[in-house]
């Protein structure tokens, strides 16, 4: 048994050592929100957090993540309501959606520590998160949108 | 600032190695640059240069291409924010090809220590190295266990799938370091590729 924090909720998970933690989080723990989409960690699409940083679930084995705190889209705030979901909703960012929750987890590691970020550090964090969609400008619009919605402690 | 900085420096000087106790022989200028050509063969190869870069970003492959996905080096040589070195790669090698090799130590050197070995020439390269300032603070004894001792250098002969080795066996190379510094720590000429 391994034991993994996800979301807050401490969880035995019956996995070999080597399981992707993407595994786990989806088929294991029934988490589908975060997604599969290259398993080469170089697409984003599995970006979840561990202790606070946007690891690739895809390649990160869950003996790494034992014992420490996971956050999934599931758990990036209690009511959908971060200042980039908001953002996210009110821009009608996503178009198919299938990369949204790794562009929100990555994106949510740069407003943490760049409550002001430029166009420059916008590419910076979030040039390992790819859409096949296209929808990046949009994306960094809502960057800088919720930038301003988090200084201004704006929370519907 | 100064502190953090001071830290920085301090976590990648922690090496074992004790400051001033290497093998010496009669100083010989032709043999030891002779012995550094070897070393700096090595140093070249894209399995060490590719993370010895001389912009802010890794390289990648052996053809050194600049790091994909707009990966930058960052104040402690590990990255910026959600693009940190360790989001991707993990301590080991993803297995197959085109997967994250990985170290525990993975990383550049921080900004203030950038070890730059992409585009010296020998004699840049030698003088780099043996300088304090510029080599993380390392004595010769302590470049020497570096270079044959040090887990993340080590990785270049354990690369993982799809990556080719140095020119030369890591105990070679070690061998060639350890001549280079006995015989006296000798640059190359300044006309020499």
């Amino acid at each position: 048994m391994i034991t993994i924090t996800v979301n807050g909720q401490q969880h035995d998970v019956d996995a070999e050592p080597n399981m992707p933690l993407l595994w786990v989080i989806r088929d294991i723990l029934g988490l589908t929100g975060t997604k599969y989409g290259c398993g080469a960690a170089q697409c984003g699409a599995c970006t979840v957090h561990l202790n606070g940083e946007a690891v690739r679930s895809c390649v990160t084995k869950i003996n790494r993540a034992a014992g420490q705190n996971i956050v999934t889209i599931e758990g990036l705030s209690a009511h959908n309501n971060h200042p980039l979901q908001l953002a996210w909703n009110e821009m009608n960012v996503p178009q198919c959606g299938y990369c949204q929750s790794g562009q929100l987890m990555s994106a949510a590691v740069l407003l943490r520590e760049n409550p002001n970020p430029t166009d420059q550090d916008i590419d910076d964090a979030m040039s390992g998160n790819i859409c096949r969609c296209g929808t990046y400008q949009r994306i960094r619009s809502a960057i800088h949108k919720a930038a301003e919605m988090q200084t201004e402690g704006a929370k519907i | 600032m100064a502190l953090i900085a001071g830290i920085i420096t301090l976590s990648f000087r922690a090496e074992k190695a004790p400051a001033n106790n290497y093998p010496t022989l009669p100083k010989d200028s032709a043999g030891s640059a002779k012995a550094f050509m070897s070393v700096y063969k090595v140093l070249m190869s894209p399995r060490c240069m590719n993370c010895h870069p001389s912009g802010n970003a890794p390289l990648q492959g052996d053809d050194s291409h600049i790091h994909t996905m707009n990966v930058t080096r960052g104040v402690d040589g590990k990255g910026i924010y959600s693009e940190r070195c360790s989001n991707c790669h993990q301590a080991e090698n993803a297995a197959g090809l085109h997967m994250p090799p990985g170290n525990p130590k993975w990383g550049l050197p921080p900004a203030n220590m950038r070890m730059v070995f992409q585009g010296r020439t020998p004699r840049q390269l030698a003088l780099q190295l043996l300088d304090p300032k510029q080599n993380g603070g390392r004595t010769k004894a302590q470049l020497i266990d570096h270079m044959a001792n040090d887990d993340l250098v080590g990785w270049a002969w354990h690369p993982g799938d799809g990556r080719t080795l140095p020119p030369m066996s890591r105990p070679a190379f070690a061998a060639q370091v350890r001549l280079w510094i006995a015989k006296g720590a000798y640059a190359p000429s300044a006309k020499t590729k």
